[in-house]
């Protein structure tokens, strides 16, 4: 069979595979299993036929008929779908392999069922938008996308703060579909048809207008600030493989229509790459700032996550850059950078957000102020939540550092080659990166500190339930494999690089982007660097932890500056650790604080209590929003609920667009 | 190969012996006799023989702290130049790695200090990651203005790009490219006046108080990683300020042990003049650093 045609079946089968939790009334064991297995097998046919596309050529695109009155179902495989592909195949079936033993469906059957449909057609509809070759077919798949998303993520209705993120989410991503629609007209009108193949013929205007479109619409979904209000909230209250989905893999499709929509055009014009560069810079700096003053576990990783979309953002645009003024090594440098990064970010933040999953399960809270001294108790969970935090903080010698080095590389070659088409103002992106990686360090340690090191900061511990032995190694299953995946591509980065180079080569039209690639970038450093360091820190550790056991000193508690009663209260917290940063970061970072001091000779009770808002949604949209809603309360008038009224207004209303259309002409 | 040898048993040996002249420089001014130059050397074989107390609080992560701050210098110095000896492992882009390794060492001895549950550990690791994010883009825009300078993608040729030639059109960046090397020297070593090395008041600290718990061996691995630091920060800053090669391996080698001591005794007569700055203050010095390679890099690219 066919590429496209092994793609197309996992996708059916993707789609059919919560039938068997629905069939079984959303409360079976077994239904649910047989669920996760019809996804992994989605899987496994998904990846048989995307892995081809990065070493054969391109398969012809496959149409079909199609009953509906415009468009065809036209869809094709190609190297850059191909990227995003592979974790549409691979996240979703992990989690639902995690899904067995976090959410037991037995336990809330209405629920299971809605998450179970909505699970395997939120994964069918991210594979049809990555390999649709028509708009229609596209909108039809990311509005798919974007219903089975919010039905997964607000499987816990019953919670009003999931209700009212959902409500977030569902009015923000019609906003970007409203985008959608105008940007695909727009398409239909300079390209003649509604096929989305490259068309070099785009007159320049139009095509400047289908980006800023393609910006507005596909930034929504892909959560550039200032359109990332939805996204934390929803996020944080979505079940935990559900938030690894959305995050993992979901709003890289935001990323993939952009990329694409782009590489549908003639080369683009420079203030493009500018505008999704800054973007993308602000989005980095401002999602890392934010993270820091978070305090619940889902929230900091998902704007993390806005962060991390930051990054990619800002390697596109030093590709677009790159593109419009002719300089192909920037184009395959910050492409691939931006790709690797897409599966990068796949890989890590699905492993932090399924290990959130489990911290939550096992504490029955969100509040960092609450956890504290889990490595104790879950000590494998808490050495793959480090393996994921210095992954995603771009430490060596792991996965995150290698795709940020490719884009590091492209700066550095900007500033470095000294021609007529010199852009060396591109390299103040490795200033902002280099600001982001230490803010991710901090926001990373922050996290992981307050999580699983110290001591418990409450009796939260009992709260949860200490999960049964076969259903935590159901959770730990998935992120160990994820693990493995930061540590292996960390090690040997070079082994990725065809593939990139192959997708970049394609969105650039440069022809054959893999040697390219891998001429531009050498990795041969990694394996044996990243070997020393891993031995060199391993036999340290030894050594250390031998001297510990020979001094066999007896039990002894922490030393506090000769206090005698130190208790776990005392010690520095989420918000006392951010509380410095938040001070040095007032650029991006809002901290709201509340109290009442203890006053007079008779003090009663005071508080204390810090808050750090999102300063687009609560400091910005709500309050706009609130006023909109007063001072437009008063054309509710016009409302009087009588439909003889409301065919009084379509008259009146098609007599003024009878005037307005004769009185031009 | 002699050259291999010299740098290798230099790096290895010298650090510790910046730290004693540092201190022999303050005690000069305090009008002390201070301790022996090979006073840090003596600590840290005496630390290593000595036995550990280990907090019941801790995990292995308490033991990885020292472990990871050890491994990344050793490596980060064998990635730079000293003087005009290239490094024999450079690589295209190992600039990046370089600065990244920094980050490494940052996240793990930052998160061994959570890992005890002291407050004062978490004060000390909160003010470390919140002062590097200044230092860091000061150093990237550093680099790249040398890269830019030199044309060049490793760090020998980046670090080795001053002495390829002078010319008017350079010197004002370099003097502020130096500039902002010597404050972040000062911040990532934590020496005066970002942080005091030897205050008694644990609310002041950062990086001394971050380690208040680790003791014996694992003690004498952050102290001798400190002084690796030391060293190799000043390498760099050594670059921009005397980047000169005389040709002859054996003066070279002098030149370059000269610039080490000129370092360490700079930073002891800034130790002995200056007061450390209030803790809120020190951001808008580290910001400096970053205005210096900023403003040298827009008059490189302009």
């Amino acid at each position: 069979m066919s590429s496209i045609g092994l793609v197309l079946v996992a996708i059916l089968v993707s789609a059919v595979s919560g039938l068997p939790i629905a069939l079984s009334g959303g409360a079976s064991r077994r239904g649910q299993a047989w669920s996760a297995i019809l996804l992994v097998a989605a899987g496994l046919i998904g990846l048989a036929g995307v892995l081809p596309v990065f070493v054969s050529p391109e398969g012809p695109p496959l149409a079909l008929a199609w009953g509906l009155p415009a468009g065809t179902f036209s869809v094709g495989l190609d190297a850059l779908s191909g990227i995003f592909l592979v974790p549409i195949f691979i996240v979703p079936a992990l989690g639902a392999i995690y899904g067995l033993g976090y959410w037991d469906a037995k336990e809330r059957p209405a629920d299971g069922r809605r998450l179970g449909l909505s699970y395997g057609i939120l994964v069918a509809g991210m594979a049809l938008v990555a390999i649709a070759r028509d708009a229609v077919l596209f909108l039809v798949a990311w509005e798919l996308m974007a219903l089975a998303s919010w039905f997964a993520a607000t499987a816990e209705s019953e919670k009003p703060e999931v209700r009212r993120a959902g409500w977030v989410y569902l009015v923000a991503t019609h906003i970007g579909t409203l985008a959608l629609f105008a940007m695909f007209s727009l398409w239909n009108a300079a390209n003649g048809s509604f096929s989305l193949d490259r068309n070099l013929a785009i007159p320049p205007d139009s095509a400047g207008f289908i980006f800023v479109l393609a910006l507005l619409g596909f930034g929504l979904k892909a959560g550039l600030v200032p359109l990332h209000v939805w996204l934390p909230g929803a996020h944080a209250n979505a079940p935990s493989h559900v938030s690894a989905v959305m995050s993992g893999v979901m709003i890289k499709l935001g990323i993939y229509g952009i990329l694409r929509m782009t590489s549908l055009m003639p080369a683009p014009e420079q203030w493009w790459g500018w505008t999704l560069f800054a973007i993308g810079g602000v989005s980095a700096i401002a999602g890392i700032g934010w993270a820091t003053g978070q305090g619940d576990i889902k929230r900091v990783l998902a704007y993390s996550s806005v962060e991390n979309i930051g990054i990619i953002a800002i390697g596109a645009g030093l590709a677009l850059v790159g593109r419009s003024t002719g300089r192909p090594a920037l184009v395959l440098l910050g492409m691939g950078g931006a790709l690797f990064h897409v599966w990068n970010h796949s890989l890590f933040k699905s492993l932090l957000f399924l290990d959130a999953g489990l911290v939550i399960h096992e504490t029955g809270t969100r509040r960092l102020e609450r956890m504290g001294g889990l490595a104790k108790r879950l000590p494998l969970a808490a050495a793959l939540f480090g393996l994921g935090a210095a992954a995603l903080s771009a430490l060596p010698p792991l996965n995150g550092f290698a795709g940020e080095w490719l884009i590091y590389l492209g700066f550095f070659r900007g500033v470095t080659v000294g021609a007529a088409n010199d852009v060396p103002a591109v390299a103040i992106g490795a200033a902002i990166l280099a600001t982001v990686g230490a803010l991710a360090v901090a926001a990373f340690v922050r996290l992981f500190g307050t999580v699983f090191l110290g001591q418990p900061r409450s009796d939260a511990h009992g709260e949860g339930h200490v999960s049964p032995k076969a259903s935590r190694n159901l959770m730990l299953f998935p992120m160990i494999l994820l693990g493995f995946a930061c540590l292996v591509i960390g090690l040997s980065p070079g082994l990725l690089l065809p593939a990139l180079g192959r997708a970049a080569g394609d969105w650039g039209n440069l022809g054959e982007g893999a040697s390219k690639l891998t001429a531009l970038a050498d990795f041969s450093w990694s394996l044996p660097l990243g070997l020393t360091l891993i031995g060199s820190i391993a036999l340290l550790l030894l050594f250390f932890s031998l001297a510990a056991r020979r001094a066999k000193t007896a039990e002894r508690g922490t030393w506090d500056c000769g206090y005698a009663e130190p208790s776990s209260r005392m010690q520095y917290g989420a918000s006392s650790f951010g509380e410095f940063l938040g001070r040095n970061l007032l650029f991006v970072r809002a901290t709201l604080k509340k109290g009442r001091r203890p006053a007079g000779a008779f003090p009663d009770a005071g508080f204390f209590s810090t808050k750090s808002p999102d300063p687009v949604l609560d400091l910005a949209i709500r309050p706009l929003a609130a006023m909109a809603s007063r001072g437009l309360g008063r054309i509710r008038v016009l409302h009087q609920g009588q439909t003889q009224i409301y065919l009084v207004y379509v008259l009146l209303a098609t007599i003024i667009l009878l005037v307005a259309g004769v009185i031009p002409s | 190969m002699i050259d291999t040898i010299v740098r290798f048993s230099l790096f290895l040996l010298f650090p510790p012996i910046m730290l004693g002249i540092v201190n022999r420089v303050k005690s000069i001014f305090a009008g002390r006799k201070g301790p022996p130059i090979l006073q840090t050397w003596r600590d840290i074989a005496k630390l290593a023989r000595k036995g550990l107390v280990v907090s019941s609080t801790t995990t292995w992560v308490f033991l990885a702290g020292p472990a990871v701050a050890l491994a990344t210098m050793l490596i980060a110095g064998s990635l730079v130049p000293y003087g005009p000896f290239r490094s024999p492992f450079g690589f295209t882009g190992d600039v990046i790695l370089f600065a990244y390794l920094f980050g490494l060492s940052r996240f793990f001895t930052t998160s061994a200090a959570l890992d005890t549950g002291s407050a004062f550990e978490g004060m000390g690791a909160s003010r470390e990651v919140t002062f590097a994010f200044l230092t860091e883009p000061a150093l990237f825009l550093a680099l790249l203005s040398l890269a830019r300078l030199s044309g060049s993608l490793d760090l020998n040729g980046i670090l080795l790009g001053p002495a390829g030639g002078f010319s008017p059109a350079t010197a004002a960046p370099l003097v502020l490219v130096a500039l902002a090397l010597g404050i972040v020297v000062l911040a990532e070593c934590s020496r005066i006046p970002v942080d005091d090395p030897n205050t008694h008041l644990e609310l002041t600290m950062i990086h001394e108080v971050m380690v208040l718990d680790h003791s014996g061996p694992l003690f004498g691995a952050i102290t001798w990683a400190a002084s690796l630091k030391f060293f190799i920060l000043s390498t760099i800053l050594l670059h921009v300020v005397i980047p000169m090669s005389s040709g002859n391996a054996i003066v070279d080698w002098l030149i370059f042990l000269a610039g080490l001591v000129a370092v360490s005794i700079g930073v002891g007569v800034i130790e002995s003049i200056m007061a450390r700055f209030r803790m809120r203050r020190v951001p808008w010095f580290l910001t400096g650093a970053l205005l210096c390679s900023g403003s040298a890099f827009v008059l490189l690219v302009r």
